[in-house]
């Protein structure tokens, strides 16, 4: 009964969806107040419906109903209660009903806070909104539905796939999905305003929370994903270059430049049709992420199973959304007059910079994950394209990005001076030398290239503290007017300088852990040694180890450093029986300075076991950086002049905005 | 400097990247593409020296086996029509198994050997990676049981 309640809530939510994305259109065009009214009220039955249809889901997931076939494929009586929950998004038709469900809460926001916006503005991005949920809603009814009967229904299901029963990827895909769904805001504020044909510093001021909020959740959600392919593949790396990794990354780096470049609309309003095309670019991205890894085009670790119905389907969306807005954005466009002028050399002329390379370097690694298809398609065989070629076009194209950031926080508005800013930062430039020097006497001189890159990250974090110094006047002025200052430093500032710093973290991390890597493969007697960075392992053993639904076997390892023991390692090799399936847990000892790595490979003869062991040097850092890139944007998006309500004021009195706007 | 200048020297700058990431891109694809062949292929066709390359297929049934060092492994992967032998040093993934289809990247080494670096096996039994069923298909052994049950994330 309750699976046909979610069928039915499913159903209604479609034909609410398609009345969402019509009756308001009319109304903003024909200026009928009750029509655009609505919207908002679509928006709160259409979540309302979605919410029900996913708790009904839910609901069979966790009662374990094998008469419903998503359950019974996915699912295991035996499954500890968090990954039958997990199980839900765990597969292609619960993850759909999941994206709709986030698409629905975002549209419930706009409906619940947008009460600032102008009412036009407000019917069309819900309409918007209303259109891309319809076309996800009918997706998921006539290609994927979840709440399919099985009659007899088995009476065991056929479990969740081992290696995705783990807490980091119960919440990997939620974090993903907020930002693929995040940008739909940017993106059906970018439709609207092009519909209105006006984007204004208000218009940024909406769309840069919602952005911003959508840029958090993403690299949460792709930095959760990476530390999971660390420590369950058992492979020791943390970004395959994977054809699904990079369907996740594209969004993020065209997402960042939307982030940035808003910045220059609402501040001084201008690249404004560029923000327009990020936002719908950003968008754009997302989806035709969602299309590579739903249909099964490429091949990936992650592809779910691959269904020529559905990827004929998301490619059709595919083609109505991007070829649609492209459209409306190339008569529309045009119109989008630039206000502020601003000379090369000025933070507007930086941010221009940040923009070119990063949507540079989307384009490369969508070209590099696109490549083996295209040439596939033209009959030139086969190929793989791996990490090698991202490394040697996607990090070239960021190394400007990197410098240039720090100097592009510092430079002013419009025009600004160059050698005074380099001149302010001299502490960073210093600061880099010294790494690069220090790395390369110590590591030898053929590690200059890993040198550059502790030397970049040295830039960054140092470059960040001397920003924020300069703006509380730190040792210039009394230590209690320099605490009053950073009190009153907009959250924004305090967020960049956070998240700036963060990517030199994340720099340091990813440079250290792939240049100076250690790897040791070898076959260990109980009783054998083998040293590893200042390590010494000795390997104890086997033992048969029996968990809720698996049996395993895990090795013991004493680890001492300079005699002295520091831990035990036990990596495990198990086997789950429901799903006949094997897995690698690897055993991890992770400091600040890096990462002890073990894995137990095959037995051999007389008690003897090949071993893997990696110590990978800083790797914490790249995941430490990453978060607290998250926590600088969620600090700056607690700014005041985010705030919901704080556009209002500034939409009343259009006059004031704009004369507010450069100052702002 | 004129709005017009001004402009200038963004779209000079655009196109610069442009031109920069386009030399890159076009380097990379010369260098470091890595192509696909089938045991067959590695037969018919003419194998660059040294260059990387992916091979799959399916393992042969009785043919793995370890040197005395217990890292490194030898086995026979065949598309049942032809079949070529590959060392590889290190811990095979899970679902290594005989029979199992699996993908192998490394350098093709003296004697007809396959030097893998690399092995994959995907993370599901009924998994076949596309690559090794086309060339079973082409081999005409391909039975299509293993079509669609491809389910894994």
């Amino acid at each position: 009964m309750i699976p046909e309640i979610g069928q039915f809530a499913l159903i209604l939510a479609l034909f609410v969806a398609l009345a969402q994305a019509t009756v308001p259109l009319i109304g903003a065009a024909q200026g009928r107040a009750d029509w655009m009214a609505l919207a908002r009220t679509a928006a709160a039955v259409q979540f309302l419906l979605v919410a029900v249809a996913f708790g009904c889901l839910m609901q069979a997931y966790i009662v374990s109903d094998f008469s419903v076939a998503n359950v019974a494929q996915n699912s295991h009586t035996l499954k500890p209660l968090l990954y039958r929950i997990s199980g839900v998004w765990g597969n292609h038709e619960g993850s759909m009903v999941l994206w709709v469900s986030i698409l629905a809460l975002f549209g419930l926001a706009v409906a619940a806070f947008g009460g600032n916006l102008p009412p036009t503005l407000r019917a069309r991005v819900l309409a918007i909104q209303g259109l891309i949920g319809a076309a996800f809603l009918a997706f998921i009814l006539f290609t994927s539905n979840p709440f399919v009967r099985l009659d007899p229904a088995p009476l065991e299901g056929q479990g969740l796939n081992p290696i995705l029963q783990d807490p980091g990827l119960a919440f990997h895909p939620p974090f993903l999905y907020l930002g693929y769904v995040g940008f739909s805001m940017a993106f059906s504020f970018a439709v609207a305003a092009l519909i209105e044909g006006r984007v204004d510093p208000a218009w940024a001021r909406w769309v840069r929370p919602w952005t911003l909020a959508a840029w958090c959740a993403l690299t949460v959600g792709i930095a959760l994903g990476s530390w999971w392919a660390y420590y369950e593949l058992g492979w020791g790396g943390w970004w395959f270059w994977d054809p699904v990794e990079n369907a996740s990354f594209i969004p993020w780096l065209v997402g960042t430049a939307l982030l940035h470049s808003a910045i220059v609309v609402e501040k001084r309003d201008a690249l404004k049709s560029w923000t327009v095309l990020l936002a719908i670019l950003a968008f754009a991205t997302s989806l035709l992420g969602t299309f590579l890894v739903r249909s099964g085009v490429l091949t990936s670790v992650h592809a779910f199973a691959s269904d020529p119905e559905r990827g004929v389907f998301i490619l059709g969306l595919l083609v109505v959304v991007i070829g649609g807005s492209l459209v409306l954005y190339a008569i529309r466009a045009p119109e989008l007059k630039g206000g502020g002028l601003f000379a090369p050399i000025s933070r507007e002329g930086a941010l221009v910079l940040n923009n070119l390379l990063l949507t540079t370097g989307a384009a490369v690694v969508l070209l590099g994950t696109l490549y083996p298809l295209i040439l596939d398609a033209l009959g030139g065989g086969k190929v793989s394209v791996g990490a090698p070629f991202f490394d040697a076009t996607f990090v070239p194209l960021m190394t400007p990005v990197l410098a240039a950031c720090v100097i592009g926080a510092m430079l002013s508005w419009k025009r600004s001076d160059l050698g005074g800013v380099l001149g302010r930062l001299r502490l960073a430039w210093i600061a880099a030398v010294v790494l690069v020097g220090v790395t390369a006497s110590v590591m030898g001189v053929s590690h200059v290239l890993a040198g550059f890159g502790m030397g970049f990250a040295a830039w960054l974090v140092v470059g960040s503290a001397v920003e924020l110094a300069e703006r509380v006047a730190l040792f210039r002025a009394p230590a209690g007017v320099s605490l009053r200052r950073a009190a009153g430093l907009p959250r924004a500032a305090w967020g960049m300088v956070i998240a700036h710093g963060a990517l030199g973290i994340f720099v340091a991390g990813v440079t250290a852990s792939s240049a100076w890597r250690v790897e040791k493969i070898q076959l260990m007697r109980p009783g054998d040694r083998v040293a590893v960075a200042s390590y010494t392992l000795r390997f104890e053993g086997v033992e048969q180890v029996r968990g809720p639904n698996y049996l395993g076997q895990r090795g013991r390892f004493t680890v001492t450093r300079g005699g002295e023991p520091v831990a035990v390692l036990t990596p495990e090799k198990r086997r789950y029986p429901a799903e006949r399936s094997d897995t690698t847990e690897a055993a991890i000892r992770t400091t600040v300075g890096g990462d002890l790595y073990v894995v137990l490979g095959d037995a051999g003869e007389n008690g003897a076991w090949s071993t893997r062991i990696y110590f990978n040097p800083l790797v914490a850092w790249i995941w430490a950086g990453a978060m607290l890139m998250a926590a600088g944007g969620v600090v700056s998006l607690t700014d005041r002049r985010y705030r919901v309500g704080a556009p209002r004021r500034a939409a009343a009195r259009p006059g004031v905005a704009a004369a507010d706007a450069p100052g702002a | 400097m004129t709005r017009k200048q001004r402009r200038m020297s963004f779209v000079v700058l655009g196109l610069a990247t442009l031109g920069v990431a386009a030399a890159l891109v076009l380097t990379a694809l010369e260098d470091s593409i890595v192509f696909f062949y089938s045991p067959t292929d590695l037969v018919t066709k003419q194998v660059p020296a040294d260059k990387r390359l992916r091979i799959g297929g399916l393992v042969q049934a009785g043919s793995v086996k370890r040197d005395p060092d217990g890292v490194t492994v030898r086995f026979s992967v065949t598309d049942t029509a032809n079949t070529v032998s590959v060392a590889y040093r290190g811990v095979l993934p899970d679902l290594f198994r005989e029979g199992q289809g699996i993908v192998a990247e490394g350098r093709m080494a003296a004697g007809g050997q396959f030097r893998a670096d690399e092995v994959l096996a995907k993370h599901d039994e009924k998994y076949m990676p596309p690559e090794v069923a086309e060339s079973l298909k082409k081999a005409g052994v391909w039975k299509g049981t293993q079509a669609g049950g491809a389910k894994q994330k």
